[in-house]
């Protein structure tokens, strides 16, 4: 094998390649073994994404045939005021989630990073849990919680009615940004810190100008993550959510229930843009700050 | 002749006055249980380049960031310019240091690198952006202000390191070991240029190192730590001439020891019998040890002469020691070809390997030392090194 990789390289000037050569040693894209699971992945990650959106411009009530093409789901849709406020509230939750989930996930990473003290263990292994505990249970922990031990005050003006949501979203959103956080931290190399303090900089401003630009990039993804877990949320958000605030997710299988129709379908398409969009804007804009740096 | 062999420690060292900038006064340090640091006194001199040096887990690294202020010692005093420092974090010392990996901020161009001290003292602008030029020019990184760490290479990455120190004028300057993520062609080159530098801004550099070599080319005076006890200050020749202790001999540089017992110490002569040597060692110096006592003989391999050895021939004579001295018959059992010199190992009659070195001073060696060819090994009477410790 060795031999015939080295025998194939290139002599002088440029190889002559044959149109299909075989594949060599370690071009296992071009073996019908991996195109095969790659192929199975995509189409059954895909597939019924793909489905879901374009029976959102069926003119069938119905999802199962088609008909025509039409945009009026997306007009009844957006006419929905529930459904509207749904969503609004949903981005409104996800919004405060991930910058509350941001502060406290770099706090506690950096802490878990930094300092040992008595129980560190303790408080990692609870750090983890919000993460493994099954969300169901997590759901009704926080039913519970807000019923009985700190029952979050009705009536509130919008967007405080959504209290009770947004700090249920936190307590499982931050753990995952302090993971992304730590994971990061991990490769930091602490010099740098005694670089900046031996040149004059304070615990703060070594904080600033050395720390942070190090975990930007965990910060970047942390927040992504938070975003994406708040916006999709159901279980938890179902067992915290009063009458007047409901959830896009929640709303969605309220609408369900009664029947499946293609308006529930232009929502969702909606949603998964929307999703794609900030995603996007949030790799682009992580993909800018690099090039800035190597620019 | 007398005291030429008494320790380093009594000869004057010519260039020193003492005008110490630094001062460690009975330094311990303790980390739990483990003494890293262990009643260290030691003075430094303003102008000096002072290198630290021992094996790894010595306790260099912890004395020198004691100076920086990243440890506190457990006991004992450091005085900087006479004053004590202990109260003051790392950010108000006036000391700079470049750091083993060399820790330029990533993110930041090589302008702002090097600006970044100036700009915590509050500098303005204008003022950092020439010192900024002023000290890029000195590590000659001129033109490269606008460069990204990560388009320099190792050396430029240090030179980096270097500007950012020195812009900030510190009154000494503190490089953990400087030289070791270099290449070996690049580490020779910044060598001079660390001691030209020094010479140019006239600021105190203290290194600290585990190479020996490194430290004998740089520094004016090194401390040899071993343990966290300081074994030997002396300027670099001293250290490799007149080690005071084994640990010494045999870190600084190559050598040959043996285990013998003070025959006779005279004024202006000495004897040492050693078990593995079938001649006994003369001295033209006294020692100034016990009679009976056990001492250790120091041979550097480069201080060994090799002569041919006809099969049952006489020992040859040393001018310089009493017949039947300071010679000892072996067999070339391995050589070494280096270049600009050869080593050789030459087993002697009780089995022990000596080494010795010669230097290719011409072309093609008209002796032509050859694998298992019998020779004599001879060394002058003022060479080998008496270790009393």
């Amino acid at each position: 094998m060795a031999d015939e990789a080295l025998t194939s390289m290139p002599k002088v000037g440029r190889p002559r390649r044959e149109k299909r050569d075989k594949p060599g040693p370690l071009d296992y894209m071009r073996r019908w073994p991996l195109q095969l699971m790659v192929g199975a992945t995509l189409v059954f990650l895909y597939l019924p994404l793909i489905t879901l959106m374009v029976f959102s411009f069926n003119t069938s009530r119905r999802n199962v045939v088609w008909q025509g093409f039409t945009t009026d789901w997306y007009v009844k849709a957006f006419n929905n005021d529930s459904l509207l406020q749904a969503f609004l509230n949903s981005l409104t939750i996800a919004f405060f989630c991930t910058i509350f989930s941001v502060i406290l996930g770099v706090l506690a990473a950096v802490m878990l990073w930094r300092f040992r003290f008595p129980g560190k263990t303790a408080v990692e292994g609870s750090m983890a849990l919000p993460i493994v505990v099954p969300e169901i249970c997590l759901g009704v922990a926080m039913l519970v919680f807000f019923a009985r031990v700190m029952p979050w005050p009705m009536g509130m003006p919008w967007p405080l009615n959504l209290g009770a949501i947004i700090i249920a979203h936190i307590s499982f959103a931050f753990p995952f940004v302090a993971t992304v956080v730590r994971a990061r931290l991990s490769s930091f190399n602490r010099e740098l810190e005694e670089a900046a303090k031996d040149l004059g900089a304070s615990e703060w401003r070594t904080f600033w100008d050395v720390l942070v630009p190090h975990m930007q990039p965990g910060l970047i993804a942390g927040a992504l993550l938070a975003f994406t877990l708040s916006l999709d949320d159901f279980v938890i958000t179902f067992f915290t959510a009063g009458p007047d605030t409901i959830t896009f997710p929640v709303k969605v299988y309220s609408m369900l229930r009664f029947s499946v129709t293609p308006e529930v379908n232009a929502a969702s398409t909606v949603l998964i843009v929307v999703t794609v969009i900030l995603t996007a804007i949030g790799l682009q804009v992580q993909n800018n700050l690099s090039k800035e740096k190597k620019a | 002749m007398t005291d030429a062999q008494t320790s380093a420690q009594a000869r004057p060292t010519p260039h020193v006055k003492d005008n110490a900038i630094i001062r460690f006064e009975n330094i311990t340090k303790r980390f739990g249980k483990m003494v890293a640091v262990d009643n260290v006194t030691l003075n430094i001199q303003e102008g000096e380049f002072f290198a630290l040096l021992g094996p790894s887990g010595c306790g260099k690294t912890t004395l020198l960031r004691m100076l920086a202020g990243f440890e506190t010692p457990t006991e004992g005093r450091v005085l900087i310019d006479g004053k004590d420092v202990a109260a003051l974090p790392p950010n108000k010392r006036p000391v700079n240091m470049v750091f083993q990996s060399y820790a330029v901020f990533p993110h930041m161009k090589v302008a702002d690198n090097v600006g970044y001290g100036l700009k915590m003292d509050g500098v303005d602008g204008g003022e950092i952006k020439r010192r900024v030029e002023e000290a890029l020019e000195l590590v000659k990184l001129d033109g490269l202000g606008a460069r990204m760490p990560d388009q320099l290479s190792g050396g430029q990455r240090q030179r980096v390191a270097l500007a950012r120190a020195l812009v900030k004028r510190p009154r000494v300057l503190l490089l953990d070991e400087p030289l070791s993520a270099l290449d070996a062609k690049l580490r020779d080159q910044m060598r001079s240029e660390l001691t030209s530098l020094q010479e140019k801004v006239g600021i105190t550099f203290i290194m600290v190192t585990h190479d020996q070599d490194e430290a004998l080319a740089i520094a004016t005076r090194c401390a040899v730590m071993h343990r966290g006890v300081l074994t030997q200050v002396a300027t670099p020749a001293d250290l490799y001439e007149f080690p005071n202790s084994r640990f010494v001999a045999d870190f600084v540089g190559s050598v040959n020891m043996f285990e013998g017992v003070l025959e006779k110490d005279e004024q202006n002569e000495a004897q040492v019998r050693c078990k593995e040597l079938s001649a006994p060692v003369y001295l033209d110096h006294g020692v100034t040890g016990a009679r009976g006592s056990t001492v250790w003989v120091a041979l550097r391999p480069e201080k060994i002469e090799m002569h041919k050895r006809a099969e049952g021939s006489t020992p040859m004579k040393m001018e310089d020691a009493p017949a039947g001295a300071n010679v000892v018959p072996g067999i070339i059992r391995d050589i070494v070809y280096l270049g600009s010199e050869t080593n050789f190992e030459v087993e002697l009659e009780g089995g022990r390997r000596v080494k010795t070195f010669r230097s290719n001073l011409t072309r093609y060696d008209q002796e032509d030392f050859t694998w298992d060819e019998p020779v004599w090994l001879a060394w002058h009477a003022c060479s080998p090194a008496v270790l009393l410790s």
